[in-house]
């Protein structure tokens, strides 16, 4: 990490080293972007997370970097901007595709323009809203008034984006989102087969898709602002409500990350159970994904048959924690309560059960050659492209990035079990359907070794009875069903957060539409979606 | 109409927990002349209609994932006559708002309200439907879905369960079966025609107006 270091330090005089454990720099805004792409040529090429934060005399914009071939290297870059009230810099979207949506996301919350930055409409709230919501000066009592007319239906949508001319000057440019002549279909935001609440408007030439915009915001829900009022044990609630089908994989990052950041020391029983339920969580979600991409291509009788395994999943759930979908299950400094004394066993039942009824899965569906003539060489997403948006989870490992944080970053038991990564190399629609059912069968075998194994003693740490977090910024990435989730925290010692924001992989998923869309057929758009595998409310937060 | 004589296949009248406010609903009726006797061909069309209540396949978040297990094999509503899910509004007859609504999702949900076919029915389902549940702070939530379409049943729960939704579902086919297709509810004041769900000016008729209204009344 030395080496990075004076690698930036030789692009960047301004460069300045904030804490010594990990490596965060941070550089002044005019050199951000030649410090970026030094950092690209020398490997850095993934960028997991852009967060804006305001610090009231100055708005602060922090960068997680790592590397694909070296992914447990992790940095955090920083740069500021002291022009309050109109904040520009430049933007890095084209070193990182993925930078694309995070600037529109901090231009939509913040009011940050992206200096090149070919695109910046606001990502979430309608065009017509006034001010910048997660700006500490907002007022964000809710307001009365509920909009009557459906917007952002117009194909001709303004495109505003500011450049320097040749003397320095920033000029304001507006394209149109498409060309008068294009044929654009709207997709959404009510249709079966978004997965929520998600717009897309498609423009094509006859059946094939040319280019996707997707539009989204509406299911957002401002969690991230309603946070900064809110204790931590009550935020916990909030967590499972961002990507419903992991709930739990999303409330132990929060959990992890503040136990992290107050040095709490977890009790092995609660680890192990925490284990436990995550790939009991992941299982069913994987049966969901697979469910439902099923139905999107026509094949009723596998929802059904995934439903029906996953209330299964649900029963566990329900007699330990006493919820079905949202288990409120886990704490800080643990879960809330001990496991039902019928768990064990219900479990072990249920890993045959699954793994009878996977072998029956593929039967009945994968070997169906509808699906196979549909699905193989369908939807293309290469290794560097994944990289590049970011797209990491199920669909990073079916175009073969090794990117699992289980293994990279090991937390709770996840260091003590025997498990494989699942990769693909082909990177299409058959691909991403196979590596869930291999992964449901990775997860039974995680359960596997732990469930004999759960050590007695404490369910749960000891906590103050206020949680308070230490001042600083913290980081903490699970891997959940999807892929990627992490969760960015900036405290300053209160009991409630200063900045919270989480980093949904599903975002990264459906910025990965428009690119594997191209030039297919618009009926494949609907199996894509559906291999994909996001959830809407993760995304919009 | 007293409420027992609205028979359910799945559950007894006496097993129900709210018959009072069912039974307000028909004394209300009546008063406006709406349903004073239902006539055999209404109770065999409405037989008929309660039973074959199709929903709209409409989720925003969480509660939608109940939903499809409502849909699904184990709890299955074509059970209770809910058959199957249709992907327009216009073939649906009920819309199950599951999930948060927005400010930008709002003119959407009115929008497929509008479009679906009379009569149509709505249910609340889970605590942000119902009132904006724990996103009632927010600045981008809808605080209860009855103030942009009118609600027939409310369900709460962040999410319900699957049983509180055939519930919510087995009430409002008790709704359906007092109805009187054949009917216009009268005002009993001056014996004017009452839509059902629109005001004279052709807006809707929405509690959060109703209650303006009233308000404004007593300000006076």
């Amino acid at each position: 990490m030395e080496k990075t270091l004076k690698m930036i330090q030789s692009v960047s005089s301004s460069c300045t080293k904030i804490d010594a454990a990990d490596v965060m720099v941070s550089v002044d805004k005019k050199d951000l972007h030649k410090v970026c792409e030094a950092l690209y040529k020398d490997g850095w090429d993934y960028l997991i997370n852009l967060t804006a934060v305001d610090n009231v005399e100055n708005i602060e914009i922090v960068y997680h970097i790592s590397k694909s071939s070296d992914m447990e290297k992790f940095m955090v870059l920083k740069t500021n901007t002291t022009d309050v009230e109109n904040p520009i810099i430049e933007t890095v979207s084209d070193i990182w595709k993925s930078a694309n949506l995070y600037e529109r996301e901090a231009y939509d919350f913040f009011g940050v323009r992206f200096l090149n930055h070919p695109d910046m409409r606001r990502l979430f709230l309608r065009p017509d809203w006034v001010g910048y919501p997660l700006r500490k000066n907002y007022d964000n009592t809710p307001n009365e008034g509920i909009p009557s007319k459906v917007h952002d239906m117009d194909a001709c949508e303004d495109v505003p984006s500011i450049t320097l001319d040749r003397h320095g000057e920033i000029v304001e440019n507006h394209t149109k989102l498409f060309g008068r002549n294009e044929y654009v279909v709207n997709f959404g935001p009510q249709h079966p087969s978004t997965h929520g609440v998600l717009h897309l408007r498609v423009s094509l030439e006859g059946e094939t898709i040319k280019k996707i915009d997707p539009n989204f915001g509406y299911i957002h829900r401002g969690i991230e602002k309603m946070m900064e009022s809110m204790t931590y044990p009550q935020m916990l609630f909030l967590t499972e409500r961002l990507d419903y089908l992991c709930g739990s994989m999303n409330r132990h990052a929060l959990c992890m990350c503040v136990e992290k950041a107050m040095g709490l020391e977890i009790p092995k029983r609660a680890e192990y159970i925490r284990t436990i339920f995550d790939e009991l969580n992941r299982i069913a979600s994987h049966l969901i994904g697979w469910a439902c991409m099923c139905n999107d291509m026509g094949s009723i009788t596998a929802f059904i048959y995934g439903m029906r395994d996953r209330e299964k999943i649900m029963d566990i759930f329900q007699e330990t924690a006493g919820g079905r979908l949202m288990t409120n299950y886990y704490v800080i400094g643990g879960v809330a309560q001990d496991i039902h004394p019928n768990f064990v066993n219900r479990v072990k039942e249920f890993i045959p059960y699954l793994r009878k009824m996977i072998k029956e899965y593929h039967t009945l569906f994968t070997g169906n050659p509808i699906a196979r003539g549909r699905m193989i060489n369908c939807g293309l997403l290469k290794k560097e492209d994944a990289i590049a948006l970011g797209m990491s989870g199920p669909n990073g490992r079916a175009s073969g990035w090794h990117c699992d944080v289980r293994k990279i970053a090991p937390y709770a038991a996840y260091s003590e079990v025997d498990f494989k990564e699942i990769l693909h190399d082909g990177g299409d629609t058959i691909d991403r359907y196979m590596i869930r059912l291999e992964e449901i069968e990775e997860s039974l075998k995680i359960i596997e070794q732990l469930i004999d194994k759960i050590p007695e003693g404490d369910f749960r740490a000891k906590v103050p009875a206020i949680v308070k977090v230490p001042a600083g910024e913290y980081y903490q990435r699970v891997e959940n069903a999807r892929g990627d989730f992490g969760v960015y925290l900036k405290s300053t010692g209160d009991k409630s957060p200063y900045r919270i924001k989480f980093r949904s992989p599903s975002m990264v998923a459906v910025s990965g539409l428009d690119p594997i869309c191209r030039d297919t057929k618009i009926a494949d758009l609907i199996m894509i979606g559906g291999s994909l595998d996001y959830v809407i409310p993760c995304i919009d937060r | 109409m007293e409420v027992k004589d609205i028979k359910i296949k799945s559950m007894k009248t006496e097993d129900f927990r709210d018959n009072e406010s069912l039974q307000k609903y028909i004394d209300e009726l009546e008063k406006g002349g709406f349903g004073i006797k239902v006539a055999p061909l209404d109770k065999v069309i409405n037989w008929g209609r309660s039973y074959s209540v199709w929903p709209l396949t409409f989720a925003t978040s969480c509660c939608g994932i109940e939903f499809m297990c409502v849909a699904a094999a184990r709890h299955d509503f074509a059970r209770f006559g809910f058959e199957v899910t249709r992907n327009s509004p216009r073939q649906a007859d009920v819309i199950f708002v599951s999930g948060t609504i927005t400010k930008k999702m709002a003119p959407v949900l009115r929008r497929l309200y509008d479009e679906m076919s009379e009569p149509k029915y709505v249910i609340a389902v889970g605590g942000c439907a119902v009132s904006g549940g724990p996103f009632k702070s927010s600045y981008h939530v809808v605080d209860g879905v009855d103030k942009i379409i009118p609600v027939d049943v409310y369900v709460p729960g962040c999410p319900p369960r699957p049983e509180a939704m055939l519930y919510a579902m087995m009430q409002l086919q008790r709704k359906i079966r007092v109805e009187s297709i054949f009917k216009m509810p009268k005002n009993p004041e001056n014996g004017s025609v009452i839509l059902s769900k629109y005001n004279s000016d052709g807006t809707l008729v929405t509690p959060a107006s109703e209650t303006k209204q009233i308000e404004e009344g007593g300000a006076e």
